[in-house]
């Protein structure tokens, strides 16, 4: 017998959530808000998705727990171990490495210590490489947590880090100030 | 160069309000009703004469798309899934619909929806896009308050319903069956075709999967006419599509312009030209990272045209320009491409699940040079043994940019092997 | 009815068939992995690729339907390159085992490189390396030599109906196994060392201890339930090395149950050979026949004839019967019985116990109650049966008696005969479902018999079908 404390229970607020979620499937195919209740339990645990979690939503669901597991190792953005406060993730592939992505691991290392895959002593950061995100024309860009950080450089990004280290807030999108995918205008 | 007049995103940056109220200021949801009114076959029969293709990358016309679904048989429900699993690296325009056009896109889905019989829409949204499916929700909701969305969706008569849903970060999901799986709540799995998704699709029923921007110029088209969006660009790459263009240029970008303009033009007009120069130009990727390379002698002379770069043994896929100048390392640039589809690659397959891998471990090698000329030539032959021999388009994906490397720096590949075994 | 052209051999075949369906009846060999004749199509070894006219690339013949006017062809150079290349893939990370592979001998792999491979490996890198699982006392994995044809995961899900096997992970790093660590579940898992291709799933008994072209075959019949299973009995020499399970549809398709499997350790180990005496400590110790006797005599000299009583099993044969009865016959005890089950043995209609659905025509039926019956654990061949109906139609089984996971749904009644006094008088809620069911079939079990008279069987409307026991 499991210990109540090693049960995943989703919290009042998240129960309601995924009572409206289900509604978006036909009848007998609940299965499909297998991902949406995976990042609905990953959100409330802090940013990981723990075994008790992918057993109870494969549970409420109807699933044999095996197809949580596949679901949940199959997909990069569950995080089966926890992560830093701040989830570092740096695109490299090659558009982003063609403008300097790999600057952007060299400030990890240098400011913060950390190589790919690791994780701060303090608990704050968690550097992981990516694939492409999907901002190549704002590239070097990286996501944090739920926001993309673009058009970065070694001084822009390290401003980052540390404004986050500082507890500041910060603001998403080109660090070079362009709107969007716009380009960048030239001096007049 | 696209005439502004014909341009269909006029808020691709977001310097105008993405709500609903400044998107029908921009012309969208406009007499929406009317053009419902004309009938389902009307619609298809207009995007077939605008011979829209997909702009997902396989490019495939999306007016006899629409036809290969089964007349007749209103027992089993349609489903209009949009592909907004926007990961083929050097692509990010879709992104930019979802964010600042998402009117355009909701609109297009309940004409799409309606044309195909369909009362029930999906968006399956890359899972690392929060902020644009925030966005997406928004405008949801907003068309569902204004009465364009839900029971008789925009006065029409005709019921649509719209969700979101986010994947959770495999490139693997935007091949139409596998993003069909995933939504069922499993592994992003391609499936065998036959049988076809119009027939066999979501839950088993006929389902339509079309990619974002292609769904979001239908309102346009329908109302400006099937003949306008075929009058711009050429006749095997009709209409106005917004092409990303990224890597060592001066500006990087999004811009839409015409299919078919002349790659040259349109990195000089529009990003600002090359880094240094067109005379540092190394190679550029035209379609999205699943396209073979071409080298810097072709690039002044192609048109963004399939039959143009199909003479060039490359393809327009999804409009990616990727740029590479003279500082790059071409092997190493090669190389990390392959990582990335052995990343992605979902493992059912057995070319594919071996194969990338393979592939790349022999490319990071030959990057520093270890190995032997033959080694070329294997590799070259692995990535034949790869084509053609898997369940989906990935292994395809991952084997040609290997293929448009030998193809075009095999010269390269063979000095480097000589500067090590000389060293 | 289809026609289409293999090889410039013109087949029709029935609407539905696959192209690997079609050449395998015109007997044109298509190398396989993953395809099982018994499992769904999984379509993921690339394998079967054959070339079709009017196609640029090669199409999987055991996924595509066979259509009218196809032309296939299996004999190209596109043919032999795409086969090549699929086992040059495979082979890259496959381990060199053989020498140490309980597989080599009847290894797919091994058997389809020497027909369909080339001849040597241009592979030079390291090969990954995938940990071993646990799977049990039964199963011994190898992970490593994993070609990841996924049959042991559809296997387990669709005939043994235990979901515990999967493919986590993806890409090159996909791994098939229960992820969390667990035994598999089910007494039909002894199969899947039979259809894993290689040697990644083989027996942890028959582990190390022989080679496949050592073993003489001997056709059989199971006798460890009353399903009779076909079987082939592998031996070497004097000794039984191994039981594997012999196609045959009407009965157990290609599976047999583990403990036919696996039983046949008892010829050899722990047999009763020798007399063995409890001693002191409670153990069983070996003893020669002359202290065994001893300890007989010692024991039963004072007792008065009558308070000895003797039960005989369901094995023992005649000979040893007569033994025993003389034993107590001298002895001057009547107590002896060989019904362990306490069973009354009925004189009425043959039906009753011919189980006249035939194994094979349980998949015909449309309505099953079971009764007093665990058939998972009494005849698990026939409890694939029902599973299989199950899968296909749906088929609404109810149970009267203990309740037992079965593998499939099964709605629970109760533990009370009296719910068949309820069923027969038409005052039962599944009452109007057996009514109206047109091929229904009832499953008493041994369970069953204890508890009541056969006569309430004999009144329910349709004729009874038993089986198990």
């Amino acid at each position: 017998m499991k210990k109540a404390s090693e049960v995943f229970t989703f919290s009042k607020e998240n129960e309601a959530q995924i009572q409206e979620i289900l509604k978006r499937y036909p009848e007998g195919r609940q299965a499909s808000a297998i991902l949406p209740l995976f990042y609905l339990a990953q959100k409330q645990c802090g940013g990981w998705l723990p075994g008790s979690a992918i057993e109870t939503v494969t549970e409420m669901l109807g699933l044999p727990v095996i197809r949580g597991y596949e679901v949940a190792t199959f997909y990069t953005m569950f995080n089966l171990e926890p992560v830093g406060k701040y989830h570092l993730q740096v695109c490299g592939t090659t558009p982003c490495m063609l403008r300097g992505s790999e600057e952007l691991f060299h400030v990890c290392k240098k400011h913060l210590g950390i190589e790919r895959g690791e994780t701060t002593d303090d608990g704050l950061f968690t550097l992981s490489e990516v694939e492409c995100i999907g901002a190549c024309v704002n590239a070097p860009a990286i996501q944090i947590n739920d926001d993309y950080f673009e058009d970065l450089d070694e001084n822009s990004f390290q401003n980052l880090l540390e404004d986050l280290k500082a507890g500041l807030k910060v603001k998403p999108g080109s660090a070079l100030g362009r709107q969007g995918s716009a380009p960048l205008k030239k001096e007049a | 160069m696209l005439k502004d007049s014909d341009r269909i995103f006029t808020n691709l940056y977001g310097r105008h309000d993405w709500h609903l109220k400044g998107a029908k200021k921009r012309g969208d949801w406009d007499k929406t009703k009317s053009l419902m009114a004309k009938g389902q076959q009307w619609i298809i029969d207009e995007v077939a004469l605008s011979c829209l293709r997909g702009r997902g990358g396989a490019g495939f016309p999306t007016g006899r798309k629409w036809c290969f679904l089964p007349k007749d048989d209103g027992v089993t429900p349609r489903y209009l899934v949009i592909n907004a699993d926007e990961s083929e690296p050097g692509t990010c325009k879709d992104r930019d619909i979802l964010r600042h056009e998402p009117q355009k896109l909701v609109e297009g889905a309940l004409l799409a929806g309606f044309a195909i019989g369909s009362n029930t829409g999906y968006i399956y949204i890359r899972g690392e896009f929060h902020r644009e499916a925030e966005h997406l929700e928004t405008a949801i909701a907003e068309a569902y308050e204004a009465g364009l969305l839900g029971k008789n969706a925009a006065g029409s008569g005709w019921d649509f319903n719209l969700y979101v849903h986010r994947g959770a970060g495999a490139y693997i999901c935007g091949e139409e069956t596998a993003l069909l799986e995933s939504l069922e709540g499993r592994k992003g799995f391609p499936r065998l075709k036959p049988p076809f998704p119009a027939v066999v699709g979501l839950y088993g029923c006929p389902t339509i999967v079309n990619n974002v921007e292609t769904i979001a110029v239908v309102p346009t088209i329908l109302r400006r006419g099937g003949a306008w969006f075929a009058g711009i660009g050429t006749p095997d790459n009709t209409g106005p599509r917004i092409f990303c263009i990224s890597g060592h240029v001066n500006a990087p970008c999004n811009v839409e312009e015409a299919s078919g303009i002349p790659l040259k033009e349109l990195i000089e007009e529009h990003a600002g030209g090359v880094r240094g120069g067109w005379n540092n130009l190394l190679a550029v990727i035209p379609g999205g990272s699943s396209v073979p390379l071409i080298p810097a002698e072709v690039c002044g002379k192609v048109l963004m045209d399939t039959p143009s770069l199909a003479c060039f043994n490359s393809s327009l896929g999804t409009g990616a320009v990727i740029v590479m100048d003279k500082s790059t390392d071409i092997v190493r640039a090669i190389a990390r491409l392959s990582k990335f589809y052995m990343h992605e690659s979902c493992g059912q397959c057995t070319p594919c699940r071996e194969g990338t891998g393979w592939m790349w471990r022999m490319l990071i090698r030959l990057a520093d040079g270890i190995g032997t000329i033959e080694d070329i030539d294997r590799l070259e032959d692995v990535t034949y043994e790869i084509e053609g021999h898997t369940i989906c388009g990935l292994g395809d994906a991952a084997a040609w940019p290997v293929q448009g490397l030998i193809r075009h720096f095999r010269p390269e590949l063979e000095r480097r092997i000589r500067a090590r075994k000389a060293a | 009815m289809p026609k289409l052209l293999i090889d410039e051999q013109e087949i029709e075949v029935p609407e539905g068939m696959t192209v690997l369906q079609a050449a395998e009846m015109l007997g044109i060999e298509i190398p396989v992995f993953c395809y099982h004749p018994k499992l769904s199509i999984a379509g993921n070894c690339r394998m079967c690729l054959v070339e079709m006219d009017k196609s640029p690339k090669p199409i999987a013949s055991c996924a595509m339907p066979a259509n009218e006017g196809m032309v296939i062809r299996t004999q190209t150079p596109m043919v032999k390159k795409a086969r090549q290349g699929v086992l040059e893939f495979l082979l890259i990370n496959h381990p060199l085992d053989c020498p140490i592979c309980d597989q080599g001998g009847e290894c797919d792999l091994q058997d389809i490189t020497m027909a369909y491979g080339g001849d040597t490996s241009r592979f030079n890198l390291n090969k990954r390396a995938v940990p071993d699982k646990e799977f049990g006392p039964l199963i011994e994995t190898a992970m490593n030599r994993c070609i990841q044809c996924t049959r042991c995961i559809r296997f387990a899900t669709e005939i043994a109906g235990v979901p515990e096997l999967g493919a986590t992970g993806r890409g090159e790093d996909m791994e098939i196994g229960t992820y969390v660590q667990k035994t598999i579940t089910s007494e039909l898992s002894g199969n899947l060392i039979d259809i894993c291709p290689v040697g990644a799933l083989t027996s942890k008994p028959y582990n190390f201890r022989g080679r496949p072209w050592e073993l003489s075959s001997t056709p059989s019949v199971d006798v460890l339930d009353a399903v009779g299973c076909s079987i082939r009995i592998d031996t070497r020499g004097r000794d039984v090395m191994r039981i594997l399970p012999r196609a045959n549809d009407e009965v157990n398709e290609n599976w047999i149950s583990d403990k036919t499997r696996f039983a046949c350790d008892g010829l050899k180990y722990q047999r009763l050979d020798r007399p063995y005496v409890r001693g002191e400590d409670g153990r069983l110790k070996p003893v020669g026949w002359d202290e065994a006797f001893d300890v007989i005599v010692d024991r039963l000299q004072h007792i008065p004839g009558n308070h000895v009583a003797a039960i005989v099993g369901d094995m023992v044969d005649a000979e040893a019967m007569i033994a025993l009865k003389d034993l107590m016959t001298a002895m001057g005890s009547p107590h002896i019985d060989c019904r362990q089950d306490g069973v009354l043995i009925g004189t009425g209609p043959r039906c009753s116990y011919l189980f006249n659905t035939t194994i094979a025509g349980v998949e015909r039926a449309d309505f099953c109650l079971l009764i007093g019956t665990n058939p998972r654990w009494e005849a698990p061949l026939i409890n694939t049966r029902i599973r299989k109906n199950y899968l296909f139609t749906g088929l609404p089984v109810a149970l009267i008696g203990p309740f037992h996971e079965q593998g499939y749904p099964v709605d629970h009644l109760g533990n009370d005969p009296l719910i068949l006094e309820k069923i027969r008088n038409g005052r039962h809620p599944i009452s109007a479902a057996l009514k109206a069911a047109k091929h229904p079939m009832m499953i008493l079990g041994v369970g069953g018999r204890v508890f009541i008279c056969v006569k309430y069987l004999i009144l329910i409307r349709r004729p009874a079908t038993r089986g198990g026991g």
